[in-house]
């Protein structure tokens, strides 16, 4: 057994409104003159450490946590899950 | 008649749920924990507003896991009837017993003011007594109040007459501006306003008989029951 990292980012799906990420560049970036930004999306991590034999099985047990413990709304996020051995 | 008022960590408006029940419309309640077992002859069960667990991860999340909620699926169940106000409309819609999702509100504030609602929807425990289209005063209060349901599950709602209130203008970008909604049976309601800081005249401006009819539908609905 090994001790991976398992980032978790939740965000709103495509389509979704996200006011906070509007606001971040609407109120903050753009009132920066750093015109070349278009879209700017918030979003959620969480690190999970946890004791698994290979990267894969981390990922999987992370994610069986995540759904059974409704981590993220599936009705209204999307999330994606990457791990590494630390 | 037996209603109880489940207490979470972080909980604010037991209190004023706890008082409106017993003082003001005379009923026998219980606090119960959310740790607690409740009893088989509870007649109603009222999750009240507030922060549990400081609305951390998402607001309702992590109180929907308590124990005390496999009792309430249980009277959910049996057709009692189960209220979930502002906190406990997340908590419902957080462990399922209730569709759709509360999202942070479009502003990022922190909401608190009078609204409008009506009544669509006026065959459950809580607005019996109502006519559709009524109109009732009631405050607000919350920062995570905007509903969300994608669309096939909206078409479900309204075909299923599960649309209970809609807020009268649209004031914070819900989905087809819904305030309160019930399950398919009609006997579990969420909303996000607040009728137990509205029953009394002392702390309502306008009018406080509609929200009593709130209660008042719940206790013509335990009343019939027996």
């Amino acid at each position: 057994m090994s001790l991976f990292e398992v980032q978790v980012m939740i965000e709103n799906k495509a389509g979704m409104n996200d006011p906070e990420g509007d606001t971040i560049l609407n109120d903050l970036v753009l009132k920066g003159h750093h015109g070349a930004v278009k879209k700017i999306r918030s979003a959620k991590m969480l690190k999970f450490q946890i004791n698994s034999t290979t990267k894969q099985a981390a990922e999987s047990a992370v994610k069986k946590i995540c759904d059974d413990l409704r981590i993220y709304n599936p009705m209204v996020s999307k999330v994606t899950f990457s791990a590494k051995s630390i | 008649m037996k209603v109880g008022v489940v207490v979470f960590p972080g909980s604010n408006c037991d209190r004023d749920m706890y008082h409106v029940l017993g003082d003001v419309f005379k009923l026998d309640v219980k606090y119960f924990w959310h740790e607690d077992k409740l009893p088989k002859n509870l007649d109603a069960v009222v999750l009240p507003g507030g922060f549990s667990y400081g609305d951390r991860l998402r607001a309702g999340v992590i109180a929907a896991h308590s124990p005390v909620i496999s009792d309430v699926k249980k009277m959910a169940d049996k057709g009692l009837p189960v209220l979930g106000v502002c906190n406990g409309f997340q908590i419902l819609v957080e462990s399922e017993l209730l569709p759709g999702v509360l999202l942070k509100n479009t502003s990022l504030n922190f909401m608190c003011q009078w609204t409008e609602l009506i009544v669509k929807n006026n065959k459950t425990p809580f607005t019996s007594k109502f006519k559709i289209g009524q109109k009732i005063p009631i405050p607000i209060a919350n920062g995570e109040g905007r509903y969300y349901i994608d669309k096939e599950n909206l078409d479900k709602l309204k075909k299923n007459n599960q649309i209970v209130f809609q807020y009268g203008s649209n004031i914070n970008d819900s989905v087809f501006d819904i305030a309160g909604i019930c399950n398919k049976e009609g006997n579990v309601v969420g909303m996000m306003p607040h009728p137990e800081r509205a029953v009394e005249p002392e702390i309502n401006p306008k009018d406080c008989t509609p929200s009593n009819m709130i209660f008042q539908s719940l206790i013509a609905t335990i009343g019939a029951r027996k």
